[in-house]
């Protein structure tokens, strides 16, 4: 920064996005009745109060973190991967089949885990195959083609819990049977439960896609595409490759991220396990503006967020609809969004300097 | 005609009323070169408070029912014109990308509609009622299909005429087409490109809330969490893209959709049967119907796969076809004008 005007400009944007999004979640709380300071301590207290609460963030923070890793890859290929919810729950889908079939004896327990989770990250590969065949063979504009594909996916898990995977005993919409022990991932402790492989594996992912997108030709390839679909390919990138070895990656990624739901989180199949941790993942990194590195933060933020917000119901003196906790997510990103653009219209002069920004543009008609 | 068959074909055209609407609503916007993605949340939200608002006036004990669904009508369609005017305002005043910003209100829409509808879930409330048009419902086959509905359904009819006469036979509706389509154009010709393009978003987006509020009153009367609607805000954009932007083509398609829906609706309580051997299999994947026709009515419209199979027809049915089945957006759809 240059001045000390520019500095005080730069950090007004960055707190007053924040600061408007909690007065309006404020404001929201009191019309219903209730005590804003009061959500604030149920949701602290929701989230952070002992170690397993703390345990129940990283439930989050693991397949949120998946999701919005892969999601930096498709953005930066220009690509709206909406099918990211439909992509987790595939991979989900995968992992219950492996968990229900493949019946190993528990001493082999951790190479099936591995397996599910491989079969699932083939889960979510093959349903982000679907969109990206849609979108670059045939022209279907990737979000639709995802929102189809979401809403294609929930109603053959429906299907399958009804169906073919109901429970022997008392079959109903609400979920398989819970899956053996010897396929579910075990948790480090029962006052911190929380699966450390998982935790391993979304650090490893972290890592090699940060390398992968800064340091390789394939992510300087997607760069290009991401930027101008037309002059990559004039200079001679493969285009077609290079946005499907996105949607791939992504997909992988959101698989795996499914596949913790059920493996972890739910120990069966449930309809809409996924449960928006997709969608999610969409507002995270717009929030970013696809910078990778503080993705693993604010992940944490969110998913602090939603795990705090499942006290909101139970607190007796509130009695809210966690639906509060998406309400100030989404006015979070939608502040941030527009006062990004407050700032580059009006105080151009403060942006100067910080080039690693790169602000969403939607191909929209190629 | 059989009675039961033409009362089916009524309530089609009944339930397909919203989906009409919003998409008529999303074509004006969208032809002038905004896209308001936030559709499927900004339904649910204006349901939510026009219910709440007709509820409330019914409470009230002032205002006589129509009166009453007034009020909630004019809460939703504000609702929805505001949404899209927030949409309009980030992408011409603070250059934000549309699809970004649409996206993000459609979640936080929908979530707001389930917070703020937490406290009006499943309770009665107005609902508007049907008026037979005198005369008109005693034409033979048309009546009882097109003149025994609620005012909404009429409303739709003439609003598609409406939009379809001022898309392509006046003055007004050339100026539209031409900031959708050549912007630059339009403003070297003196068409104020941002002034029309917040007046059709703040227009579209009112008629998303009037559909949001032909849910909430009519067609899926109340609230509840999930939103009897959720989804249909994604099929109206769909829709809107396999109409081509053209009214008729777009009201097809929302017909189409409802047709779809009533026939697996009615075999799921029903059952099927084909020659009086009724068929069994599991009626819960009928559901996917609607989004496979999402998927294939966009393949069709959309190039690719259509372009192929053209190649094997004769030269002059592929002109004629190609004209019929494609559909292209406005070209400046999506994208930001500046004058310099």
């Amino acid at each position: 920064m240059k001045n000390p005007r520019g500095l005080a400009i730069q950090i007004g944007f960055l707190i007053l996005p924040i600061a408007i999004s909690l007065a309006v979640a404020a404001a929201l709380v009191i019309a219903v009745g209730r005590d804003p300071l009061e959500v604030v301590d149920a949701l602290w207290k929701g989230a952070f109060k002992d170690s397993r609460k703390i345990g129940g963030v990283f439930n989050f923070w693991i397949p949120l973190t998946l999701v919005s890793i892969g999601l930096v890859v498709t953005f930066r290929a220009g690509l709206w991967n909406i099918g990211v919810e439909g992509q987790m729950m595939m991979g989900a889908l995968f992992a219950s089949w492996g968990a229900q079939y493949l019946l190993l004896p528990e001493s082999l327990s951790p190479l099936l885990n591995v397996i599910l989770i491989a079969l699932a990250a083939v889960g979510g590969m093959f349903w982000a195959f679907v969109v990206g065949a849609l979108k670059i063979r045939l022209g279907v504009n990737e979000i639709f083609g995802g929102v189809a594909l979401n809403a294609l996916v929930n109603v053959i898990s429906i299907y399958l819990i009804s169906g073919p995977w109901q429970p022997r005993i008392g079959g109903s919409a609400q979920g398989t049977e819970p899956f053996p022990t010897p396929a579910l991932l075990p948790e480090f402790a029962p006052t911190f439960p929380v699966n450390l492989f998982m935790i391993a594996l979304v650090i490893a992912a972290f890592v090699i896609v940060m390398i992968m997108l800064n340091a390789t030709r394939w992510g300087l390839n997607l760069k290009a595409v991401g930027a101008n679909m037309r002059s990559a390919l004039l200079l001679g990138v493969a285009t077609e490759r290079a946005s499907m070895s996105a949607f791939l990656v992504c997909g992988a990624l959101a698989g795996i991220g499914g596949s913790y739901r059920v493996l972890f989180t739910f120990d069966n199949l449930r309809p809409l396990a996924s449960g928006g941790i997709g969608f999610l993942g969409l507002l995270v990194v717009l929030l970013l503006s696809i910078r990778l590195l503080w993705v693993p933060l604010i992940a944490f933020a969110f998913a602090a967020i939603l795990t705090g917000s499942t006290r909101l119901q139970i607190a007796p003196s509130l009695k809210l609809d966690s639906s509060l906790a998406g309400v100030l997510q989404g006015m979070l990103v939608l502040f941030v969004i527009l006062f990004h653009g407050v700032q580059e219209v009006f105080f151009p002069q403060t942006l100067a300097d910080s080039a690693d920004t790169e602000t969403i543009e939607s191909p929209s008609n190629e | 005609m059989n009675e039961e068959f033409l009362n089916t074909l009524g309530s089609i055209i009944g339930t397909a009323t919203p989906l009409v609407i919003a998409s008529l609503g999303e074509t004006i916007t969208e032809r002038a070169g905004v896209v308001n993605l936030s559709l499927d949340g900004s339904l649910a939200l204006a349901a939510v408070t026009g219910f709440a608002a007709a509820w409330t006036a019914q409470e009230a004990g002032v205002l006589d029912l129509p009166a009453q669904i007034a009020v909630g009508i004019a809460a939703a369609m504000l609702v929805g014109a505001l949404i899209a005017v927030l949409v309009g305002f980030s992408s011409i005043k603070l250059r934000r990308d549309q699809v970004a910003v649409g996206f993000v209100l459609t979640l936080l829409a929908a979530d707001l509609a389930r917070f703020l509808g937490a406290d009006y879930t499943r309770i009665p409330g107005p609902q508007i009622t049907r008026f037979a048009i005198p005369v008109l419902e005693d034409i033979p086959v048309l009546g009882i299909v097109l003149f025994q509905q609620n005012v909404l359904v009429y409303f739709s009819f003439i609003l598609m005429f409406a939009i379809w006469f001022w898309l392509f036979r006046s003055k007004g509706g050339l100026a539209l087409r031409a900031i959708g389509e050549r912007p630059e154009a339009a403003y070297a010709r003196g068409a104020p490109v941002q002034r029309l393009r917040y007046w059709y978003t703040f227009l579209g987006g009112a008629l998303v809330g009037l559909a949001g509020a032909a849910y909430s009153l009519n067609v899926k009367p109340g609230w509840s969490s999930p939103p009897a609607m959720q989804g249909d805000g994604w099929i109206a954009l769909a829709i809107v893209i396999f109409g081509g932007w053209h009214p008729f083509r777009v009201v097809l398609g929302a017909y189409l959709f409802a047709a779809l829906r009533a026939i697996s609706g009615y075999i799921q309580t029903n059952g099927l049967f084909i020659f009086g051997q009724e068929i069994s299999f599991p009626f819960v994947l009928l559901n996917t119907l609607p989004w496979l026709l999402m998927i294939v009515t966009l393949l069709i419209v959309s190039g690719g796969l259509t372009e192929r199979l053209l190649q094997y027809m004769p030269r002059a049915v592929q002109r004629r076809l190609r004209a019929f089945l494609r559909s292209d957006p406005p070209r400046a759809l999506g994208a930001r004008f500046e004058a310099e």
